[in-house]
């Protein structure tokens, strides 16, 4: 109570200080924890005020027509993505969501609005490590982002076909958040050589700069903040849901997967330990859902039998019980690299390991003045060394908050502000 | 009476067409060449006898999952396309008038399970709920009750299984009706049944008034659930669904005991 009394105070002397000298108001952020800025919502007051509905188009790409989806999948009728359009001519800007998001989850929708209102028509599109991506849109297996940037890059193309006709276009800008923003940056040396966009600016939000560290690290919140590890993890989570329900009497069904999960939270009493926790248990379970339909979709071997047809009505539950045991460095070290291997016989795991990093691409992130990056010193999936190394590479083009922790500040004003004029060229000091 | 019996006929037999249709088999069709297994097996990475939470006794799952995809479809064509409609030419503050008259009217359910569980403050609370929601609150349209202190003792015949140590039995997912297991739907006819033969139904005697409340209830019910089919995005939602359900249920039912006698 006295903490959000506190904030309240702050935020009169917040509200009486733009008035007072005309300058952009301070980077005030409320929470210093980074677990929880991560994962509590930015209080009201200090977001940025943002339209209530934007001129939406929704439609369905198929970039493989003739593949034969599984029984299993019943539900997946093509990769659905969303326009906001500008009634004028305006560039046209390509938004990836983060690991294991849709185009529509409540993130990306809210970014879709403010880029909107910046000016920009806002097309969003899914991450390749969702299941829906997976089943309609990944050529492969799914994880290495060389090529999850060729399976996302013939999406946009298709996409680009599907809208070009209604709307005018000026030029292209690319952006992405978090997984999404890594593979935004292979996208865009992809387009490099391909040159169908010849991308105007790219934005890279709360990147992280090795893929297989950050995962690891997300994991190992989950791992680490489990009393008494994971096989305590049933009688945990029981707690967890006892202690939400008896503060809330409701749980959405939607509450346990993916982003959404950020919404349960916010309702948690939060322990530090159980916020980490959770923060890691949604990252595990995005990608044992990957793992699992990539599988299916690659023909089996890893999680399920090799030569069966899984059919609407077969039970998945021990396959997904194998599943969220499973991490991504398992599927990457069990199953990617050898799949790699298999194709390119002298590719050693190091080789394989320095592909998902973005230090691949440094030669060429140092070198065009097209990117810009926004993060957190704090961001949770982060490592030591690598904010250093993203003020090297990206200079004046990186705008580095002191704390926000995994994109909880993205939609603080100051940091949208950022957004903007990154995009639009401005590289004026923080 | 006869359009009742209508919908009963007509979901009965859908409910056939269902289990017809989904073969009840839950295992794995063999493919084109010969069964592997997979690397990563449950055998190996499961001890035999722990439990996991994923496990719920699902006896008739292959039925329950045909069920659950045919109310993806019902829900994503039908049902939320008529309860959009009534949601656009409802204004908010008459849907909320709807919902409590709705709630209101349900106090019976709360009334008799309360008294069924010898919750006789609780009963007594329904109870003066009801009176006053019914005339200060204009037949329930709005609820003074709360705003006095009285809050709602939310029951039903599941829960009162349950706190007589029922177990849930086997989980079923229910054409229409969602998410349920085997203790909570015996519970929901028997509070239908009451609603019916001793509760507003039964008062009003009107043809007219069943079916005015039969459909309103059916748009209310899911105005007021968030849920949509396919939300999570994740290959496992009938699974996740299905352990949500039962840990929500046990924990209505351990609230209930955990309160008492009041």
């Amino acid at each position: 109570m006295m903490r959000y009394m506190a904030i309240t105070l702050l935020l009169w002397f917040l509200c009486l200080t733009p008035f007072a000298a005309a300058a952009p108001p301070p980077y005030f952020y409320p929470f210093v924890n980074p677990y929880e800025a991560t994962v509590m919502e930015l209080p009201k007051e200090f977001e940025v005020s943002l339209p209530k509905k934007v001129p939406l188009r929704e439609f369905v790409v198929r970039p493989f027509p003739k593949r034969d989806i599984p029984e299993v999948f019943w539900y997946e009728k093509g990769l659905d993505c969303s326009l906001a359009y500008q009634d004028h001519k305006a560039p046209l800007l390509f938004l990836v969501a983060g690991s294991g998001s849709r185009y529509d989850v409540p993130r990306m929708q809210k970014l879709q609005k403010a880029l909107h209102q910046a000016g920009f028509h806002v097309l969003c599109i899914t991450s390749p490590t969702h299941m829906d991506f997976v089943v309609n849109a990944s050529s492969g297996l799914p994880g290495i982002a060389e090529d999850d940037a060729k399976d996302l890059y013939r999406v946009m193309d298709l996409a680009w076909q599907e809208v070009r006709g209604d709307i005018a276009v000026s030029d292209f800008f690319l952006a992405g958040y978090s997984l999404g923003a890594f593979d935004a940056a292979f996208v865009a040396k992809l387009d490099e050589e391909q040159r169908h966009f010849n991308f105007k600016r790219v934005l890279l939000l709360n990147p992280p700069v090795s893929l297989y560290d950050s995962v690891q690290a997300l994991d190992q919140l989950l791992v680490d903040n489990v009393p008494g590890g994971m096989d305590n993890f049933d009688a945990w989570f029981h707690d967890i849901f006892t202690e939400t329900m008896h503060i809330t009497e409701s749980w959405e069904p939607g509450g346990l997967s993916g982003e959404s999960m950020y919404r349960t939270y916010k309702r948690l009493q939060p322990s530090e330990a159980n916020l980490a926790a959770l923060i890691g248990l949604t990252s595990r379970m995005n990608a044992a859902d990957m793992i699992f339909t990539a599988d299916v979709m690659n023909g089996g071997g890893y999680i399920v039998p090799r030569n069966v047809r899984l059919t609407s009505t077969t039970s998945l539950t021990r396959y997904a019980i194998v599943a969220y045991k499973t991490r991504f460095i398992d599927y990457f070290d069990q199953w990617l690299y050898p799949h790699y291997q298999k194709h390119s016989p002298g590719l050693t795991r190091q080789a394989l390991l320095a592909r998902q990093d973005l230090h691949y691409l440094d030669q060429y992130l140092k070198g065009s003045k097209k990117f810009g990056l926004i993060h957190n010193e704090d961001d949770v999936i982060l490592v030591p060394g690598n904010i250093g190394y993203l003020k090297e590479v990206f200079g004046d083009r990186a705008r580095i908050y002191p704390s926000g922790g995994h994109m909880g500040n993205m939609f603080h004003p100051s940091v949208v502000s950022s957004m903007v004029e990154l995009l639009s060229g401005k590289e004026v000091a923080q | 009476m006869k359009t009742r019996c209508g919908a009963t006929v007509l979901i009965a037999g859908a409910v056939l067409a269902l289990a017809l249709e989904s073969g009840c088999s839950t295992l794995p069709q063999a493919g084109p060449g010969p069964v592997e297994p997979p690397l990563r097996k449950y055998e190996d990475l499961v001890k035999p006898g722990t439990h996991n939470m994923l496990d719920v006794k699902d006896s008739v799952e292959g039925f329950n999952r045909g069920s659950y995809r045919f109310n993806y479809y019902f829900d994503e064509y039908l049902y939320r396309p008529v309860v959009r409609g009534y949601e656009i030419i409802m204004p908010n503050y008459l849907e909320d008038r709807v919902s409590n008259a709705i709630d209101n009217l349900n106090e019976i359910t709360n009334l008799t399970n309360n008294l069924f569980q010898f919750k006789f403050k609780a009963a007594g609370v329904t109870l003066g709920r009801f009176l006053i929601n019914s005339t200060v609150g204009v037949a329930g349209l709005w609820d003074p009750a709360t705003t006095w202190g009285l809050e709602r003792k939310t029951q039903d015949f599941g829960l009162t299984l349950g706190h007589y140590g029922t177990g849930d039995g086997s989980y079923l997912m229910l054409p229409v009706l969602g998410a349920s297991n085997v203790r909570d739907t015996g519970g929901f006819a028997a509070d239908t049944a009451t609603f019916v033969y001793a509760g507003p139904i039964a008062w009003a005697n009107s043809s007219t008034f069943t079916t005015a409340y039969t459909g309103v209830n059916a748009l209310d019910r899911r105005h007021r659930i968030p849920f949509r089919y396919r939300q999570t995005g994740s290959p496992f939602e009938y699974e996740l669904l299905r352990t949500l359900y039962t840990m929500k249920r046990e924990y209505d039912v351990q609230q209930g005991k955990g309160k008492g006698k009041d």
